[in-house]
């Protein structure tokens, strides 16, 4: 256990430092970089010399080789030091800090209504006997992983918010204003997990052990809901670590469409400004996030499956 | 010193825009019609009080006037910083406001205010001409980090405090566009103890200012938060009433989607928006709200013509291009009534603009005879056709720029009927920003928002950046004139005469001039827009 737990963490900083180093080289590719983006933004009716603006690249740090910038950044990072905005001079640190929350909140939200509800519309789709009922069901998860997200969030805003009055459109901090938006997320996350939930409960409902359960003489809903669904509830679980995955990339287009604070806004605002400091930290964030829900799915899976244990784990590929 | 030709940035920038519109349009075309008529029409009188809430599209990045470069960033800053002068925005005049009077030397290099003496920042401190020159001493050392400010104060030498209450500013050269300069929010007045912070944490900082508001704090991504200001007495003239503003508090919210905006004032969670898309327009109107605009003050939303370029070279082609395009046409098929055809290479809204829009007027009969005459001939597909060159012209426009693409697919077919080719080039902001650089196109399509004609300067002489690399004297003649001209109305004539002879050289083929548009709520009076088209909130009040 001790060296799996070890070999997951060293995993875990390889991808951290992947995350960080392609992050970095994407935004070294994009043409121009902060001050030509301040300078374009600024727009209008500026007139800066290239020798001003050349200065500013000085004090970023921007005029130096490429290699140089990228081996001082990660020096930095390693000491937890992400910098400070470009754009703002805050520093990255806090600035993610004031954002989490908001998204945390949002998460969790997401994941309450999701859980249930993808794992009901799976226990119903495959407990029907009614096939009318089992296949509209189990065409719903499809249905919502294809809607669009901003798609979704824009209608739930029209008719719960703008016609019907009943929620706030925007983020003002109320319990009211995270409904809609945790909905938006919800309903693809809940269908993902209802698409893995129902496939896992057809497999185990045709494992042997649930016709001995049925020849002890089990009632067809304890044998569905007991046997088969804790068994099927493995694989869902093993989602649930992508999910948080899905939510932080969802969150971009959901705090957007329902201006909310958080990471998803703060990324779109720092990535349009090429706000590199910013953006690596977020990226490194997010991606400390995602490994961190992995690895602790991972440490409960042979938890729930000791036969895990035995063989070592190799369900779960993140 | 450079222009920066900005792709039109206040139209609504999201991909998502379009969509939300017609969600909009879909789903509330039967929700709350009937409403009574527009904002201002039943008021009575105005009464203090209230919390306006005003949803703007971006987040500002930062809240420090003179840092701040985005229209977003300016909406919060306006309201709490005064400046020396203001700006007229139906004459372009300059009155006083901080300052009480000035003197500017014939050379216009020396630029004496003489300030009132009533008027304090918000943490007691006089706004004086010590202030004065913290400030302008300030900006001019943020170089590039004051995208605005770098232009207003080029050349700029020192501020001398004359006595308590005057302060000479120097410059190394002539430069009247300073004293329009001084009414910008750009050049607005923050208390020493603000400037005494490090220009990084300026940006999200309490800054303190004299204006008729307060600011109480910058949340990044969410809003600017303002309240009035007890006793402020030292409002600009052109204000309708003095005294404190009747708000008592002030929301700027960033509210990112167009269409939530326009559903949010629909719904009345905002009172106010801005960034109204051409599209939303209609549907607002429609449903009882009424809508502020103003063109805005500036260089039109054109195309900015690449004259080293060998089919750009040819005075023809670009003569050609100026009565091609059906600038009427565009307004109506593309954009909203707030929007106008371009009538001269300033827009209507600038001080000094002159109308010519005899040389803009559509004539593709015109343009056939000049580019006969010019030897262009039509070739097999229609597209002319000289010693083996296709006048086939490249065209960059910025990315995510609301209706741009349309227009220009419109102007395309329109140049297309004449046997002009266009090939439309859509990049990144930096990508566009690089490739104006570079020269690596025939046309860019940009606007440039200022009011005042020194903007004509900063666009086309050859001594700037000159992205068109322009080489003409007499037009370097007129623009260096006029920006040592102190007195308007000859300042006027050499600008009248740049405009002219921009045209008629057809360094630039204005198109539409780029305006902001609010969309205003049944409850809010009194809102108008300053000389810049920014709100001004010191007279709005709420029933």
């Amino acid at each position: 256990m001790t060296t799996y737990v070890v070999r997951r963490l060293a995993q875990a900083v390889f991808v951290l430092w992947a995350a960080y180093t392609l992050s970095f080289g994407v935004l070294y590719l994009l043409p121009g970089d902060p001050v030509t983006v301040m300078a374009a933004g600024g727009g209008d009716s500026t007139s800066v010399t290239p020798e001003q603006l050349a200065s500013l690249r000085t004090r970023y740090g921007l005029d130096r080789p490429v290699a140089e910038q990228y081996a001082t950044r990660l020096g930095h990072a390693l000491h937890g030091d992400f910098g400070t905005s470009v754009h703002t001079g805050e520093p990255v640190g806090r600035m993610i800090a004031d954002a989490a929350p908001a998204t945390l909140e949002l998460t969790a939200a997401t994941l309450a209504l999701a859980l249930p509800l993808g794992a009901g519309v799976a226990l119903a789709g495959t407990y029907t006997r009614r096939r009318w009922a089992a296949q509209l069901l189990l065409s719903l998860p499809s249905a919502g992983v294809a809607a669009p997200t901003f798609w979704t969030g824009l209608v739930l805003i029209q008719l719960f918010s703008f016609r019907w009055g009943l929620f706030p459109a925007f983020g003002d901090g109320s319990a009211a204003s995270l409904l809609l938006p945790a909905v938006t997320l919800a309903l693809p996350a809940a269908a993902l997990i209802a698409q893995v939930f129902a496939k896992s409960l057809r497999t185990a409902l045709a494992e042997p052990y649930i016709g001995t359960a049925v020849a002890k003489g089990a009632s067809r809903f304890r044998v569905h809901f007991s046997h088969a669904a804790r068994n099927a509830a493995l694989a869902p679980l093993t989602v649930v670590g992508v999910l948080v995955g899905h939510v932080l990339a969802g969150s971009v287009v959901v705090e957007t469409v329902f201006s909310r604070n958080g990471i998803g806004r703060l990324t779109a605002t720092a990535v349009s400004a090429q706000d590199i400091p910013v953006v690596q930290g977020l990226v490194v964030a997010g991606a400390c996030a995602f490994v961190l829900a992995n690895l602790a799915v991972d440490l409960l899976h042979p938890v729930l499956d000791p036969r895990l244990t035995a063989t070592g784990p190799t369900a779960v590929a993140t | 010193m450079s222009r920066r030709p900005m792709p039109a940035r206040r139209f609504a920038s999201s991909p998502t825009t379009a969509l939300a519109a017609a969600l909009v349009l879909s789903l509330t075309a039967t929700a709350c019609s009937g409403a009574s008529g527009s904002s201002g029409k039943a008021a009575s009188t105005p009464r203090s009080g209230g919390h306006l809430r005003f949803a703007m599209a971006a987040d500002p990045g930062c809240v420090d006037p003179h840092q701040a470069t985005t229209t977003d960033a300016l909406y919060g800053a306006r309201a709490f910083v005064d400046s020396l002068t203001d700006q007229n925005p139906t004459t372009g005049q300059i009155v006083p406001w901080i300052a009480r009077s000035w003197q500017v030397s014939s050379d216009a290099t020396q630029f004496t205010f003489s300030l009132r003496t009533d008027a304090t920042f918000a943490d007691g401190t006089p706004v004086d001409a010590k202030a004065v020159k913290a400030n302008l001493d300030a900006v001019a050392a943020l170089g590039a980090k004051s995208m605005l400010g770098a232009g207003y104060l080029q050349g700029y030498r020192s501020t001398e405090v004359v006595d308590r209450y005057t302060a000479k500013v120097t410059f190394k050269g002539p430069n009247e566009q300073f004293l329009q300069a001084t009414s910008t929010a750009t050049l607005g007045l923050l208390a020493p103890a603000s400037l005494k912070l490090p220009a990084d944490k300026r940006c999200t900082a309490k800054l303190i200012g004299s204006g008729p508001f307060t600011l109480d704090g910058y949340t990044p991504t969410t809003s600017v938060e303002l309240t009035r200001r007890k006793g402020y007495t030292w409002g600009s003239p052109l204000w309708k009433h003095s005294g404190a503003a009747y708000l008592d508090k002030l929301n700027l919210r960033v509210v990112p989607e167009a269409g939530v905006r326009s559903g949010s004032l629909n719904s009345g969670q905002v009172d106010a928006i801005a960034g109204v898309a051409p599209q939303d327009q209609e549907t607002l109107t429609g449903q009882g709200l009424s809508v502020l605009d103003r063109p805005n003050p500036g260089v039109p939303v054109a195309l900015s013509v690449n004259t080293a370029r060998p089919l750009t070279k040819d005075p023809a082609v670009r003569h050609a291009l100026q009565t091609a395009v059906d600038r009427d046409e565009v307004v109506q098929t593309v954009l909203s009534p707030s929007y106008l055809p371009a009538t001269s290479a300033l827009s209507s809204s600038t001080g000094a603009y002159a109308d010519n829009s005899a040389l803009l007027a559509h004539d593709p009969g015109r343009t056939r005879k000049t580019l006969d005459a010019a030897g262009w001939v039509p070739g097999p597909d229609g597209i002319r056709v000289k010693n083996g060159k296709k006048l086939n012209l490249k065209v960059i426009l910025g990315a995510n720029f609301g209706p741009n693409q349309t227009v220009l697919e419109l102007i395309q077919q329109q140049l297309r009927k004449t046997g002009i080719g266009l090939t439309l080039t859509l990049l990144s902001l930096p990508d566009y920003q690089q490739a104006r650089g570079a020269g690596d196109y025939d046309l860019a399509w940009g606007n440039g928002t200022r009011n005042d004609p020194d903007i004509l300067r900063t666009a086309f002489s050859g001594k700037l950046l000159n992205l068109g690399r322009i080489d003409d004297p007499r037009l370097e003649r007129s623009l260096d004139a006029q920006a040592a001209e102190i007195d308007p109305e000859k300042r006027a004539a050499l600008v009248a005469t740049a405009q002219r002879r921009v045209l008629e050289q057809g360094y630039q083929i204005p198109v539409f001039e780029m305006a902001s548009v609010y969309g205003i709520g049944e409850k809010v009076h009194g809102l108008t827009l300053d000389s810049t088209s920014y709100p001004q909130f010191h007279d709005a009040w709420l029933s």
